[in-house]
């Protein structure tokens, strides 16, 4: 089944179109294992996976481990914390241990960006990047992938608008990256203080009119704001930015009309979407989260050499 | 200064020579600065320039043959930093000015952001004894406002009668306009310099590499060139208005170069220097989350690169100084954003602008020479090197076809953090002359 070789996933820069659609097409089953009265398969019987979270993160971690455990790895949990920056052990630490441990499959979410490549490089066992500080979240793009799929069938042509802190996101990133290798079409909008420079270069639009943007667009993907770019000068408030930049029911009948609605979540709401928006019809929020631990099956399968089978 | 220590044995691969009869035969004698440019020998009799011509018969001194070497005159690097005291872990003076001497350096002037930092003529004196017995000069730059804090100025005068001729605070660029104005001012009456890293540190904060397309891929906070370029014309503003001399230290955007263009043309007594890094490797580089590639000011883009080369060959840039910034493995071995800035030059500096300039046609063979030589002598006022008789031989040997590939392991300097290794070089250094001494590769 599998034609493409993935020996690590550090980012959907760079990945190609097959190989995404393989992704896609292996969640896909694992979506139907999901639903089954004993949701998993032996696919990684023997496999060790070590999730390595240097940040705390709740839902992509509970997202992994439910994965792991649903493809019948076996599971070794760090709770690491620290950085060469403080006391304790470094990055380079940590990769001769996993070495010295045998692992095969390193999860990594670190604050720090590029950090699951130096592990990549300096370790034999797979690595997937759960999110490198303001970099990527590849697996995040890809559940967004399978989502939008799953919605419009088709991905080629789609319209969608990334809306939010930008130059912070890595979830931002990664969506632009995979939408644009399927064929989408992405416009940013966002406060001009967190949209990083010439992202333009990466092949999408931005605009500074939110209405504009949700008139021209099938699809929002809202960020999560940060209280924290408030202290640093970056926005002005939290209300003006609601005002300004937040997913408003208001704001959707003015441009006309039902979009999807995503956010990778946790979602600030009453700041960068209002509930009823969250929990409106368009939004498939919830079913993101499902599409996640899928989407995960399928990575840890690919990447582990596919060999065994689904079944 | 009195040579009180005995001469320091070179590495190994080198072999000392006393100078007190020596020849140096075959070599094609190259300075800019006295119109030389003439393959004949050179013998050097207790430690001064004896002669240039044909080796007489009966001469019997020693002769080494350096046939296929430019002997030019001793390459000077006005922007090191030595880490001693306070980071002997990451280079001594010792370690320093070894790769130094191999890199075909004759002179050094090390940064003073060591700790203590290098701010009264105790601390001058302390440095000035570690290079004793090595063929290298060590002219210490010392530290313009107190513990490099920005908010007194040094006792310039007195660490001027320790030799002391350029100030810096470099690291921490003086944030206030009154404190360079002060400084400008003060240094003005002694006819000394003041060195400044231009960096505006609120546009800068957090930066880890140049802001653009590939930060912006890589998701790394960025440092902006006007970072660079506003604190470069303020600082050209403040040197015009109280007639200080400024030297403008490692710059790295074309429009840092056009503002200093410009104001060479208004007649304003500025010079700049700029590093290897700056003017053969660009920001692409970094995509692999290398930190050896981590430096600051930052790589900027092709375009950066090739007008710093332009300003370089035009003369608005002045001196190629290294920045040789050493760090330990395990200090540079960490995720990119907590990896210290800095990459080492002296080893690799001589043979990396040969290759990717000289070769290449882009800077001619006499502006090289003069960039490492005469023109950061100039700069720092120091007395003239050049190879007339008469004049106390301080000599770079450095032969331009010899083919070598740089290898970390096989560095002299404690650090290993160079952007180079593995890259394939022509042009190397094959020995220096200075204080008495001679260093030559076998
Ligand atoms: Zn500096």
């Amino acid at each position: 089944m599998n034609q493409v070789r993935f020996n690590h996933l550090l980012g959907l820069e760079g990945l190609s179109q097959e190989a995404i659609t393989e992704i896609l097409d292996s969640a896909e089953v694992f979506l139907e294992v999901l639903k089954r009265p004993i949701p998993s398969v032996p696919s990684l019987r023997g496999v060790t996976v070590a999730n390595l979270f240097f940040e705390p993160s709740t839902r992509t971690k509970i997202s992994f481990e439910l994965a792991e455990k649903r493809v019948s790895a076996d599971v070794a949990n760090f709770a690491a914390s620290g950085s060469s920056m403080t006391k304790g052990e470094t990055m380079l630490d940590t990769a001769r241990n996993i070495e010295a441990m045998k692992v095969d499959v390193v999860v990594i979410r670190h604050f720090a960006q590029g950090a699951p490549h130096f592990l990549a490089e300096r370790i034999n066992a797979s690595v997937i990047n759960a999110g490198d500080g303001s970099h990527e979240h590849p697996t995040q793009g890809l559940l967004d992938l399978l989502t939008l799929r799953h919605q419009v069938g088709q991905l080629d042509g789609l319209k969608v608008l990334i809306l939010g802190d930008i130059a912070h996101s890595r979830v931002a990133r990664s969506d632009i990256w995979g939408l644009k290798t399927m064929g989408a079409e992405v416009k940013l909008c966002g406060p001009a203080t967190l949209i990083p420079r010439d992202v333009d270069l990466m092949g999408v639009d931005v605009t500074f009119d939110i209405v504009e943007g949700l008139s021209w667009c099938d699809v929002v993907i809202v960020l999560r704001l940060q209280m924290e770019r408030q202290r640093e000068g970056l926005i002005p408030s939290m209300r003006e930015y609601l005002r300004t930049f937040g997913l408003t029911r208001l704001r959707l009948e003015q441009a006309g009309g039902e979009k999807i609605i995503m956010h990778p979540g946790p979602m600030n709401r009453g700041v960068e979407i209002d509930s009823d928006v969250a929990d409106g019809p368009g939004s498939v929020i919830l079913r993101q989260v499902t599409h996640g631990v899928a989407v995960r099956m399928a990575v840890l399968y690919l990447i582990s050499g596919g060999e065994r089978g689904i079944e | 200064m009195n040579e009180t220590l005995s001469p320091i044995k070179p590495p190994s691969g080198w072999e000392y020579h006393s100078t007190e009869k020596l020849a140096l035969r075959g070599g094609r004698l190259f300075d800019p600065s006295a119109e030389l440019d003439e393959q004949t020998d050179l013998i050097i009799e207790k430690g001064v320039i004896l002669s240039i011509g044909a080796i007489p018969d009966g001469w019997n001194g020693e002769v080494v043959d350096v046939s296929g070497c430019l002997v030019c005159p001793g390459f000077f690097d006005m922007h090191v930093h030595f880490r001693e005291p306070g980071f002997e872990h990451k280079e001594t003076i010792r370690t320093g000015c070894t790769a130094a001497a191999v890199g075909g350096f004759t002179g050094v002037a090390p940064m003073p952001n060591t700790n203590p930092a290098i701010d009264n003529p105790g601390m001058v004196r302390f440095q000035q004894e570690q290079a004793l017995g090595l063929p290298v000069d060590l002219f210490p730059i010392a530290a313009i406002t107190t513990g490099r804090k920005g908010a007194t100025l040094t006792e310039i005068g007195e660490l001027r009668d320790v030799g002391v001729k350029v100030f810096s605070d470099d690291g921490s660029p003086l944030v206030s306009s009154e404190m360079m104005r002060h400084a400008l001012e003060y240094t003005r009456m002694f006819n000394l310099v003041i060195s400044e890293h231009c960096e505006d540190m609120s546009l800068t904060k957090g930066g880890v590499m140049h802001e653009g397309s590939v930060a912006t891929r890589l998701g790394l906070p960025g440092m902006p060139s006007i970072g660079e370029e506003i604190p470069v014309e303020r600082n050209i503003q403040l040197a015009e208005f109280t007639g200080g001399r400024l030297h403008i230290a490692h710059i790295s955007t074309a429009k840092s170069l056009d503002l200093i263009r410009r104001a060479k043309d208004r007649g304003i007594n500025i010079t700049a220097e700029v590093t290897p890094h700056h003017l053969t490797l660009d920001c692409s580089l970094l995509e692999g989350y290398n930190a050896d590639y981590k430096v600051n000011p930052p790589l900027r883009t092709v375009e950066d690169v090739e007008a710093l080369i332009e300003g370089l060959a035009d003369g608005t840039i002045d001196a190629i100084a290294t920045d040789h910034a050493p760090h330990a493995p395990d200090e540079k071995e960490v995720e990119f954003i907590s990896a210290p800035f800095g990459m080492i030059g002296l080893e690799t500096a001589v043979g990396v602008v040969h290759t990717r300039l000289v070769s290449t046609g882009k800077l001619s063979l006499s502006r090289m020479v003069a960039a490492f030589s005469t023109a950061p002598r100039a700069i720092m006022g120091l007395h003239e090197v050049n190879l007339k008789v008469g004049q106390a031989a301080n000599i770079t040997l450095f032969n331009p076809d010899e083919k070598w590939m740089v290898d970390r392991e096989q560095m002299l300097s404690k650090a290993k953090n160079t952007p180079f290794h593995g890259w394939k070089l022509t042009g190397r250094t094959r020995g220096v002359v200075n204080r008495g001494m001679a260093w030559i590769r076998k």
